[in-house]
């Protein structure tokens, strides 16, 4: 008892003593104006628990997601070993709902990493150097963005080919426009703040500033940006396994389980529904993250 | 002749290392006069005068015996009845007016808007009233002020339409929290000249919040000098530089002086003590 | 023997019609060893000139010597070694998510010194900051205490000069002798040479030994400290500004 409350007091200080102390009593209140935000918790828990799930596919999913049972085709909520039910080829909606939660992790991971990330170097460079770059990269950035979105996707999976792996491509390469003006736009008030001045004035090249001062203040709000996006992601990805554009069949991907469903709508509703209503439970989960995320992460709050 | 009799006011912030007093037991009284009120950040004076309207934002949390305004005490009030309080009897004007001002409208609009939302009078009095009150405040060419935007305006400009928008409800009581702070030296006088004035003429009283002792010293009649929350010396502002507390006497001495060169300046050594004695009332 | 010597020198903002000329023609030596202060109000491009001389104002023209060098183009790192700046605002010239030890350490770095874990222990001692507040971020800290992290950081390259750019200007009366005095200490430590702007002329009469008037971009009047203090300015404009600060 006394150590947890030793570690308590140890973490909560405000005269640390060593760079790892700092940086874990940084975290440690970070943690803790999170943790104060329900809402924000509840979607973590959510979280946490698809992360679980798709680990654990193998060992809770009831039944094959693949196996089809043609006699056993369409059955209701709760039937005989179906808690919820069977779709029209009679595969266990649950299991391929689980085996489903792989797919769309490995869609959000993915795009999470590829947009955001061409989206800072564009934007950042951009707003930083300044000039003929700046016209340049943003004009790039304005084609995209003037793009509809889903369209834009659809044509680069039209291009690259139906599949999992090119619906990532292609939502990736249409949601890096915003993050970067987003990025240019941060950049540009931070390079005319004093402390990048003091910088410069210590020698340090346009390399450094970028990577070492500017980045930091960035990627908090790019990270919360991209936790409020990853509902849309998703939902992108759905639209396009709807539109047999994204995941093929038989891949369990939650769109394409819909697309399937849509058939049967007025007779089996739940087929369409209860792979609907995953998509909405999981949007709804990383909203909630994002806006828990933003009170703890903006640097504008962290000055206070 | 009280026009404001606050009994021991405090302002509490709950935070995770348990509460934080930021304003303890402050007593004082306000009447027809200049009551300066200084102190360094943190001291609470300036917590101290949002209090009297109430202003307290959550988790603030204010506690107070009275504040009594004219006999009816504030406390009492609900949040609806204190906004016929706010800005009609009593005004409060800030440091910076550039976040005072909105400023997607002209002066005249919204000085003429604040001036119709109290009287009820058509647009032509309003303008020709709102002409009047920038008059006041010393604003020579007052139509065309009314035809600009407030980024069209410099500091000391800005804070004297604000003070002009501030007295429209005649008000009782005007609080400027440091109202000179973001200007120049030489504006800061007439801003400070405009408000002796009025403050004079009308029979108002005013609280006026500073850091600045020699400014505070200068212009008012009474200051309270506040550390750490709580009042710790009441003097009357002619003889500040008499004061006996060593806060007070430290703060002073701190100040560089051109009449009087010195190598090192003497710096403010801060005994604990001074934030653990009782607050020093400021009642008469 | 003059340290820094500006002759003629013109800043402005923008160009065509939206130039803005901030500084006119500004002329004034600064002796090694000296104090030297700007005074003038706001808008009067006190601070551009520091700017100017540090390289972040882009459009200048006349002519900037420092130790006998001409500055001209892109600032070389021997004159970072020997120029530095502290800033107004000590809330906003840290970096808001880097810890005192990062700022220093990475300072020192960047000027290529070697032992930094000692430098940077040595530097907090000779501001006044002892060891605890090694670890601390800018939000730990009071404006008195990141101001003398700001003064750590420009001594970290041990120039010869430093410019003041309103040291003081941001903090209570009380933090400013500390802070005035740690100025005095150091200057008198290692011989620097500083030109201070500052808004206050009891702050620059307490730290200078001459000083020029500057309004709207012009230097009207230079003088001696002791001319400030006998009241005895010539220029009019001097003349009304010493009147309203006494």
């Amino acid at each position: 008892m006394s150590e947890t409350q030793g570690l308590r007091a140890w973490l909560l200080t405000d005269t640390p003593t060593s760079r790892r102390h700092a940086k874990y009593a940084a975290a440690y209140q970070g943690w803790l104006s999170f943790r104060s935000n329900t809402m924000a918790m509840i979607g973590l828990w959510i979280l946490v628990f698809l992360i679980f799930v798709a680990v654990a596919a193998p060992l809770i999913a009831p039944h094959d997601p693949f196996e089809q049972t043609l006699s056993n085709r369409l059955q209701g909520l709760n039937s005989e070993g179906h808690l919820l039910g069977t779709d029209s080829l009679g595969r266990d909606i649950l299991s391929r709902l689980i085996y489903g939660s792989r797919i769309t992790l490995f869609i959000v991971g993915l795009v999470a990493l590829i947009a955001p990330i061409t989206g800072l170097l564009v934007g950042t460079v951009a707003g930083y150097v300044g000039g003929w770059t700046d016209t340049i990269l943003m004009r790039i950035t304005d084609i995209f963005l003037a793009f509809p979105r889903l369209v834009l996707a659809l044509a680069f999976v039209a291009a690259l080919g139906a599949g999992i792996e090119n619906a990532v491509l292609a939502i990736s390469l249409t949601a890096w426009p915003p993050y970067a003006r987003m990025a240019r736009a941060e950049t540009l008030t931070i390079r005319s703040s004093d402390y990048i001045s003091a910088i410069q004035l210590q020698g340090a090249g346009p390399m450094r500033i970028i990577t070492k001062h500017i980045w930091p203040l960035c990627i908090s709000s790019l990270i919360v940006r991209v936790t409020l996006d990853m509902a849309g992601i998703i939902l992108a990805a759905a639209g396009l396994g709807f539109l047999g554009l994204g995941a093929q069949p038989p891949s369990p991907e939650w769109g394409a389980m819909i697309s399937e469903g849509r058939r049967f709508i007025l007779d089996s509703w739940w087929v369409a529904t209860v792979p609907g209503l995953a998509i909405f439970t999981v949007s709804l989960a990383f909203n909630l993250l994002g806006d828990g995320l933003r009170d703890v992460l903006d640097p504008k709050d962290a000055e206070k | 002749m009280t026009l404001l009799d606050v009994k021991n006011l405090w302002v509490k912030f709950p935070s995770r290392h348990g509460v934080f007093d930021a304003v303890r037991g402050v007593s004082f009284t306000l009447g027809r006069e200049r009551l300066g009120i200084v102190g360094e950040s943190g001291s609470g004076k300036s917590l101290t005068g949002r209090s009297i309207l109430k202003l307290i934002r959550p988790p603030g949390i204010m506690t107070a015996d009275q504040i009594s305004l004219e006999g009816e005490d504030l406390m009492q009030k609900s949040e609806k009845e204190m906004q016929a309080v706010r800005g009609q009897r009593i005004s409060m004007v800030m440091q910076d007016p550039k976040f005072s001002l909105n400023p997607v409208m002209t002066i005249g609009e919204q000085i003429m808007e604040a001036y119709r939302l109290h009287n009820s009078v058509g647009k032509k009095a309003a303008f020709i009233k709102a002409v009047e009150m920038l008059e006041a405040v010393s604003i020579r060419d007052a139509e065309r002020v009314m035809r600009a935007y407030p980024h069209e305006m410099s500091g000391g400009m800005g804070q004297r339409i604000m003070i002009a928008m501030m007295l429209i409800p005649n008000p009782q009581i005007l609080i400027a929290d440091e109202p000179t702070s973001a200007l120049d030296v030489s504006v800061q006088r007439q801003v400070l000249d405009i408000m002796d004035k009025l403050v004079t003429e009308r029979g108002m009283g005013l609280i006026f919040i500073s850091h600045d002792l020699n400014l505070v010293a200068d212009f008012c009649d009474r200051v309270l000098i506040m550390y750490a929350g709580r009042i710790v010396e009441v003097c009357d502002a002619d003889k500040l530089h008499e004061a006996k507390h060593p806060y007070t006497q430290g703060l002073l001495n701190s100040l560089p002086r051109l009449d009087a060169p010195c190598a090192r300046l003497k710096v403010l050594q801060r005994d604990p003590a001074w934030s653990e004695a009782p607050s020093v009332s400021g009642r008469i | 023997m003059t340290m820094i010597n500006v002759k003629n020198l013109n800043v402005w903002f923008g160009r065509g019609r939206d130039r803005v000329d901030a500084v006119k023609g500004a002329t004034f030596a600064v002796e090694r060893g000296d104090s030297f202060g700007l005074v003038g109000e706001s808008g009067s491009g006190k601070s551009t000139i520091l700017r100017a001389i540090m390289g972040l104002a882009p459009d200048w023209s006349g002519q900037i010597t420092v130790d006998g060098n001409v500055i001209s183009g892109r600032r070389k790192p021997a004159f970072y070694k020997q120029v530095q700046m502290v800033f107004q605002d000590p809330y906003a010239s840290l970096h808001p998510r880097h810890s005192v030890d990062q700022v220093l350490g990475e300072t020192l770095f960047l000027h290529g010194f070697e032992g930094i874990d000692t430098r940077v222990a040595k530097l907090l001692d000779d501001v006044g900051l002892g060891a605890k507040f090694r670890f601390r971020y800018p939000h730990q800290l009071s404006g008195g205490q990141r101001q003398r992290v700001a003064i750590a950081r420009a001594l970290a390259a041990e120039p010869q000069i430093l410019l003041l750019d309103e040291p003081t200007s941001a903090l209570d009366v009380s933090v400013q002798a500390e802070i005035l005095n740690l100025l005095a200490d150091l200057r008198e430590e290692r011989g620097l040479t500083y030109v201070m702007v500052s808004h206050d002329l009891s702050v620059v009469g307490h730290m200078c030994n001459n000083l020029a008037v500057m309004k709207d971009g012009e230097i009207v009047e230079i003088m001696g400290v002791d001319a400030l203090r006998n009241m005895q300015a010539k220029h009019p404009y001097s003349q009304h500004l010493l009147e309203a600060s006494v």
